[in-house]
């Protein structure tokens, strides 16, 4: 028997979550959802964990900070103390305030953009990417659950799309892959 | 589902459906463009090409072609550099602070106020550049190895903080505006018919899927971003201020600065948003999404941050007087009294008194008079840099070296130019990108849409 994924479309984000609730407690796994906008409590449903990239983003931020507070010490102390109107630069301690604007700076620079670029990544949305969404309308106006057969072992392509029949489902298309 | 209570306002009116919003928005992005847009970008373009052509007039001949001398070294320049930025807080305001306080009615106006925030900055980045007066060496604010043995760049000093602090924050909104961006392209590039727009939306959406990850990880990088970017906003103009409260003229060297700074950046930032709004609700039809209820909200934070501008004042003036600085005290007699007193009492007028008549309900829900106030804030605010910068200059320490500054036809054609190229650059974006942040204003809909209220309500009730 061929493989099959099964694309059940719906048109509000709880209807589809009532769909998703259907399939996984009859034990089916859902590959996927795709909506227009971020469908709130789906992702306990269909077993998605929490994203680390706030995380990243504080790694990421931490190391702007030393970055920052290394190079201004290695410039304005180390290298090439200045001596400006009897205010010299003698110590990174003694001259910290004068430094804290650009460490906060150069954190919150590389915490959003590092923080950015993963998330692009991650996502594998990058310039020139094709659009890998199921069904263009997953953009506009419907909510889309994705289950594919070859996961679903225990269960047939009609069972699976007679249990979401029970559920305010708009449509239902199968394609072979 | 959480449900929104019955008194609060709806923010998008009407009978909408999902597919309404995408249409409302994406038709006038595929459809021809009203003559309208055509005039106004043909009005905009001419001034734009004209302030380029001032710039680079500006640049070939040197700064001694604007009207500084040598005791009013700081004028228009800085203070359109300082306009600009302030405008440019609204938008980070919208897209940050509000997204951390939930704040509903953001979702209508943020992107373009975000656009707003970045094509602001852009001018504003301009005139820093230019005054260096040699644009070609501006790479010397970076700290980079150089041939004048180890000299690098003074981290001491606050003009190096405001590279820092205004490049962090163009790129930081630039990507934060972006990122929101993708997925609104990604409706686009799933709904035009021409193959020729499919093609560069989908270069702009960057293959977007909308995928349940995807969006999980969208909205922890919209908050994490709105976190950092909060801090980011004040810290910005916080720097703008230091540049005046860090140096020892009489009238800059004051402590309130950087708070009195960022609440004016606010006041003329939501200012410049209303003037641009109220124009492209009616032409571009939105008024079911940027009702008179946002019109509202954002006439409200116009009187606090106006009232906090207006004590800022007052407690400036009295402090010159209880310091007992003479000089200090003088700087303020002269901006009242002085040859500059018409620029201080417009300010005065269009800062503090003007924008107190938001108090009545009618005022400022009234469209028409919203519009007449936002262009009066932005006069006010340009003539508060103005009064800053040239009056607290033109009079200090020293009677003999006592000057006035007279602006030149070049000062004029920059500063005009800059207004000419960013109503372009708006124009563009109104024209070819996603006017709304679709995905978010779809998320509320049957929270805070007009008709899901009305039916909720009518549920309720039986």
């Amino acid at each position: 028997m061929a493989n099959k994924v099964i694309y059940a479309v719906y048109e509000d984000p709880e209807q589809l979550k009532d769909g998703a609730r259907k399939l996984v407690s009859n034990g089916i796994k859902v590959k996927d959802v795709f909506s227009p906008f971020p469908v709130h409590g789906i992702d306990p449903i269909i077993g998605i964990k929490r994203t680390r990239l706030g995380i990243v983003s504080f790694m990421f931020g931490i190391t702007g900070t030393c970055l920052a507070l290394l190079g201004i010490w290695y410039f304005n102390i180390f290298d090439w103390p200045m001596n400006i109107g009897g205010k010299p630069s003698q110590a990174l301690y003694k001259n910290l305030p004068a430094f804290i604007p650009v460490t906060f700076e150069f954190t919150v620079l590389c915490a959003a953009h590092g923080m950015a670029i993963t998330y692009l990544i991650r996502n594998k949305t990058l310039p020139g990417m094709p659009a890998r969404n199921p069904d263009p309308r997953s953009t506009d106006d419907k909510f889309i659950i994705e289950v594919r057969t070859a996961e679903n072992h225990g269960h047939s392509a009609e069972a699976i799309t007679g249990l979401l029949r029970e559920t305010p489902v708009f449509e239902i298309n199968e394609r072979q892959y | 589902m959480h449900s929104e209570a019955a008194i609060r306002e709806p923010l998008i009116l009407g009978h909408k459906t999902y597919g309404d919003i995408t249409n409302d928005i994406v038709a006038p992005i595929e459809n021809k463009a009203p003559t309208g847009w055509y005039v106004l970008m043909g009005i905009a373009s001419i001034i734009a090409a004209y302030g380029t052509g001032c710039i680079l007039y500006l640049i070939s001949k040197g700064i001694g072609v604007w009207g500084l001398n040598k005791t009013v070294d700081w004028a228009w320049d800085i203070t359109n550099f300082v306009w600009w930025v302030g405008i440019g807080h609204a938008g980070t305001l919208i897209s940050a602070v509000l997204l951390l306080f939930r704040q509903k009615w953001r979702m209508a106006i943020n992107r373009s106020a975000e656009a707003m925030t970045i094509f602001a900055v852009i001018m504003a980045a301009t005139f820093p550049g230019i005054h260096m007066g040699r644009i070609w060496m501006s790479y010397w604010v970076l700290p980079l190895p150089n041939q004048f043995g180890s000299l690098w760049v003074n981290f001491n000093s606050p003009l190096l903080w405001d590279v820092f602090a205004i490049s962090t924050y163009f790129s930081v909104s630039l990507v934060f505006w972006y990122i929101g961006l993708i997925p609104d392209f990604a409706t686009i590039r799933d709904k035009v018919a021409k193959p020729g727009m499919k093609k560069v939306y989908g270069i702009l959406s960057f293959g977007w899927t909308g995928n349940a990850k995807a969006w999980t990880r969208f909205e922890e990088v919209s908050l994490v971003l709105a976190g950092i970017a909060t801090p980011l906003v004040f810290s910005v103009h916080s720097v703008v201020s230091f540049d005046f409260a860090t140096s020892i003229v009489p009238g800059w060297h004051t402590t309130i600065f950087p708070p009195y700074f960022v609440s004016g950046a606010v006041f003329s930032g939501f200012a410049m948003v209303q003037t641009l709004l109220l124009v492209m609700r009616k032409v571009m039809h939105l008024e079911n999404y940027i009702t008179v209820k946002h019109v509202e909200y954002m006439n409200i934070v116009i009187i606090v941050t106006g009232s906090i501008v207006g004590v800022a004042y007052i407690t400036e003036l009295f402090v010159s007087w209880y310091s007992g600085v003479e000089y200090e005290s003088y700087a303020f007699i002269n901006r009242a009294t002085g040859p500059y007193w018409w620029a201080y009492w417009s300010m005065m007028t269009c800062n503090v008194i003007s924008p107190q008549l938001f108090w009545f309900k009618k005022l400022r829900t009234h469209l028409g008079f919203t519009f007449f106030m936002s262009i009066i804030v932005n006069i006010g605010m340009w003539f508060e840099r103005f009064v800053i910068i040239v009056t607290s200059l033109h009079r200090d320490y020293l009677p003999s070296a006592w000057n006035m500054f007279h602006p030149t036809w070049v000062d004029v054609g920059v500063f005009i130019g800059t207004i000419g190229i960013f109503f372009t650059l708006y124009l563009l974006f109104a024209r070819y990108f996603p006017v709304l942040a679709l995905n978010e204003v779809k998320s509320i809909l049957k929270v805070s849409g007009e008709s899901y209220k009305r039916d909720a309500a009518n549920h309720h009730h039986h």
